[in-house]
């Protein structure tokens, strides 16, 4: 029993320890959002507002008209990536998960051989670029992450073929329904659990992304998501610590970034909706990750 | 003629399959041919096709310079170490938390250690940024500068960053690998430890003669998996949190960073094919032979 003891005062001291190393740097970056911006230059970050201070946002929901667009492009683009998304992937899944389909095999393959092969950025790059002319349109950020991985379609299909059975499927086109209806009325709704998982997946995955806004956006700053935004906004200043003598140059950059906690409210409105739905949704986000993990 | 007439049957359920079979070949399978960009003298005028074949010249200059060398060191040693650790801390913290009493606060930490993973990249470089920035960065300013050290300019400084990778990677990764090894410590059925407690086994044998080897099978697979991907780097992590800073190149460039400059910054494409094209062809390998092991150990668990 006195070991025991041990145990659990040793697990608790390491996940406080875990937790306060995750709750800090998140607890900083709110407070220096709160934080008179002079302040915050003379004294540095802090865990608390030395100064409490809303300028930050007053000013955000005042002059920036570009970062309220931002936040709108970054939420359509969440919605109807996902909404697209899950409309090409859940039919996808259900067709590869009946079995005595003729094409399974070669129409499985094709979706699995995704994932063990990959061309990479270069030829991805420019099969958008040259052949679809997606550069600086808002397609670029929605059509490159539409079913990647293509683990969501492997996982959508395992539940198709554990919890549809074929028997139900069957006797629903013997009563008249067709392949679609089937597939509408009958095996989509049992699906339920596993499209609401991935559809999380994969619009927490248009809300994080970053990279095809950088890569595919080089005029289009209007058509900037937060997280491409906020990168642009971190490239000036590296850019302006790496050339610091260049004042001719610098000077309009500087005009181009926000104060410190300006930044900082940018970046707090940028995790926001995680920080708020995440509790909510937390288990089928454990779900989805042993699945995927166990199976890919 | 069978075969055929069944196909034409069941036409309507490859209709719903169409829309993703469409999206894979422009996403997926339109690109593949443009690996051969890595073979060809790239002129921008001239298109893929059009340009003169290089043979394998591009390999050659690649591999002629230090680059090639430092980024697939970078990459796999990176990842060697991220393995390594977020597998340890992954399967400790999983075993502690599984077996703490409290079962809310269990709940708790494990909803708290997941949470950066849920973080994007650029909003990490921000939370570094806070801590390492030159003059209001919080390690300067309430440690260094208080004790009276000269403040340091980390993001010019190589010798920190295989630290400050490792452990950014660890904040951001170890809560992932908890969750999957203690939904595996979940699954393992009571009767065990009911059995070895009347036999009067303390904790720490528990762990070690229960929850560790019935854990192996899940660890193998983990493990293998992510040696198959060794040659893929976390671009986010290793291009967002040094900020692109030159001076750190040595140290904080691996295959997806070095690819990505060659094409968007330095116009380079043709080195950046190479090496992406060297990345695709040795991942291919890797992901086939540890899959293969995979199959060894637990077919159950093999891709395919």
């Amino acid at each position: 029993m006195e070991r025991d003891k041990k145990l659990q005062v040793l697990a608790h001291g390491m996940a406080l320890i875990f937790t306060v190393c995750v709750l800090l740097p998140l607890l900083i970056l709110i407070s220096s959002s709160f934080t008179d911006d002079k302040v915050l230059l003379r004294e540095g970050y802090n865990i608390f507002p030395r100064a409490f201070s809303l300028d930050a946002y007053t000013y955000l929901f005042d002059a920036g008209s570009s970062i309220l667009r931002s936040y709108g492009i970054s939420i359509l683009l969440m919605v109807l990536g996902t909404t697209i998304s899950l409309l090409i992937t859940t039919p996808l899944a259900y067709v590869i998960s009946r079995p005595r389909l003729t094409l399974r095999g070669p129409l499985t393959f094709m979706v699995f051989f995704t994932m063990l092969f990959h061309g990479g950025l270069v030829p991805t790059y420019v099969n958008y670029v040259n052949v679809f002319h997606l550069k600086n349109t808002f397609w670029a950020l929605l059509i490159p992450n539409l079913l990647m991985p293509a683990i969501y379609v492997l996982l959508m299909k395992n539940y198709f073929q554990a919890s549809v059975p074929n028997e139900l499927l069957e006797a629903a086109s013997i009563d008249g329904a067709g392949e679609f209806r089937c597939f509408l009325s009958v095996a989509v709704p049992l699906a339920k659990p596993i499209i609401a998982t991935v559809a999380l997946f994969v619009g927490m995955g248009y809300w994080n992304d970053w990279q095809n806004g950088y890569i595919y956006l080089s005029k289009r700053t209007d058509l900037y998501s937060i997280q491409t935004l906020l990168n642009a906004m971190m490239r000036n200043i590296q850019f302006l610590s790496e050339n610091q003598m260049d004042m001719s140059s610098s000077a309009q950059a500087i005009s181009e970034i926000p104060s410190t906690s300006v930044r900082m409210a940018i970046a707090f409105l940028g995790i926001l909706p995680i920080l708020v739905i995440y509790p909510l949704v937390q288990k089928n986000i454990v779900k989805g990750i042993t699945l995927g993990a166990v199976k890919g | 003629m069978k075969k055929r007439s069944k196909i034409r049957r069941e036409l309507p359920i490859y209709l719903m399959a169409l829309p993703g079979v469409i999206y894979l070949i422009i996403n997926n399978y339109m690109p593949l041919p443009g690996l051969v960009l890595a073979f060809k003298q790239y002129s921008a005028k001239r298109g893929i096709w059009g340009s003169a074949w290089a043979g394998l010249d591009n390999f050659k200059y690649l591999f002629a310079t230090q680059d090639a060398w430092v980024i697939t060191r970078n990459t796999v040693l990176y990842n060697a170490v991220f393995i390594l650790l977020n597998t340890a801390l992954g399967i400790t913290y999983a075993i502690l938390l599984s077996s703490m009493k409290a079962k809310k606060a269990g709940n708790f930490y494990r909803g708290v250690m997941l949470l950066p993973y849920m973080i994007s990249s650029v909003i990490l470089s921000y939370l570094v940024y806070a801590f390492l920035g030159v003059e209001s960065g919080l390690i300067n300013k309430m440690i260094i500068e208080p004790l009276g050290g000269e403040a340091i300019s980390w993001y010019a400084e190589q010798k920190y960053w295989p630290f400050i990778l490792v452990i950014v990677n660890c904040w951001k990764s170890v809560g992932y690998q908890m969750v999957i090894y203690y939904s595996s410590i979940t699954g393992i059925d009571d009767s065990y430890y009911e059995a070895a407690i009347v036999d009067g086994a303390t904790s720490w044998q528990q762990i070690t003669k229960i929850t560790l080897p019935l854990l192996k099978p899940t660890i193998t697979m983990l493990v293998l998996l992510s040696v198959g991907r060794i040659f893929n780097s976390d671009f986010g992590l290793f291009y967002q949190v040094p900020m692109n800073s030159g001076a750190l190149f040595p140290v904080t460039n691996t295959i997806d960073t070095y690819v990505y400059r060659g094409l968007i910054e330095l116009g380079t494409i043709t080195k950046s094919a190479a090496a992406g094209f060297f990345q695709s062809l040795v991942g291919f390998v890797l992901i086939l032979s540890a899959n293969s092991l995979v199959r060894r150990f637990d077919r159950e668990n093999a891709l395919f």
